[in-house]
């Protein structure tokens, strides 16, 4: 078992009304298994919004694939395509 | 090489932002910036306010990865990049970009490439109030193809 810290930002924030939250998963889990558990846990709008094509994933501030495998203490983001500048 | 980046809600002096650049070498030639400003009008519709957030942490590894690019790519001697976050009104500034390089062409292109870049990697979100409500922005696809255009090049 391994927990990772997940943060959601911008309109995912307000959409799925957490911001960050701890979250424990098999050994081996990608994040792709992770949207899998969220959709299981707390509802199938979680997988909609965060697998939508848009949406944007990063793992310890690093941009990854839905294929990425999660450690024991990483830290979990997805947000949607930015907007700065 | 010097670069600066930094993410705040305060304003910033672009007098001293710039001299301070012009000022770190004498083997400064010239310097190139750009302001980024709240717009009143957007699609269309006044805009009241906009917010802004980013990712902690995050962002500001990412903007120093586009500068460390530029300056890769470019002769540049110092950089500066600041942006605001939180709650801007039309006519604020929202972002400074500076480059201070021994000759123009670099500094125009370096800065040119951080701000197109800027746009379309670093983890900014804008959620503006209009009097229509409140949205978050989206990518402009025009943002998308100035970044592209950089790797035509």
């Amino acid at each position: 078992m391994i927990s990772v810290k997940v943060v959601l930002f911008a309109s995912l924030r307000e959409s799925l009304g957490e911001s960050v939250f701890s979250l424990d998963l098999v050994d081996g889990c990608r994040v792709c298994g992770l949207v899998d558990t969220l959709a299981k846990s707390r509802g199938q709008n979680w997988r909609d919004l965060l697998s939508a094509e848009k949406v944007l994933s990063a793992v310890n501030h690093t941009m990854v694939d839905a294929q990425q495998l999660l450690e024991n203490g990483d830290e979990v983001a997805f947000f949607p395509p930015v907007t700065g500048g | 090489m010097v670069i600066r980046v930094k993410i705040q809600r305060e304003d910033f002096d672009l007098q001293a932002e710039t001299r301070s650049l012009a000022g770190i070498s004498s083997a400064v030639g010239g310097v190139n910036t750009f302001i980024g400003v709240v717009r009143d009008i957007n699609d269309n519709d006044n805009v009241s306010s906009l917010f802004l957030e980013h990712y902690p942490g995050m962002t500001e590894k990412q903007i120093k990865v586009i500068v460390a690019e530029a300056c890769d790519r470019w002769d540049v001697i110092a950089a500066t990049v600041i942006h605001r976050i939180g709650e801007l009104h039309p006519g604020d500034q929202i972002v400074y970009v500076g480059v201070a390089s021994s000759h123009r062409g670099d500094a125009f292109d370096a800065c040119e490439y951080i701000i197109d870049y800027l746009k379309t990697r670093a983890t900014f979100w804008k959620k503006e109030k209009t009097t229509d409500g409140e949205r978050w922005l989206e990518t402009r696809q025009s943002d998308f193809d100035a970044a592209q255009l950089w790797n035509d090049k």
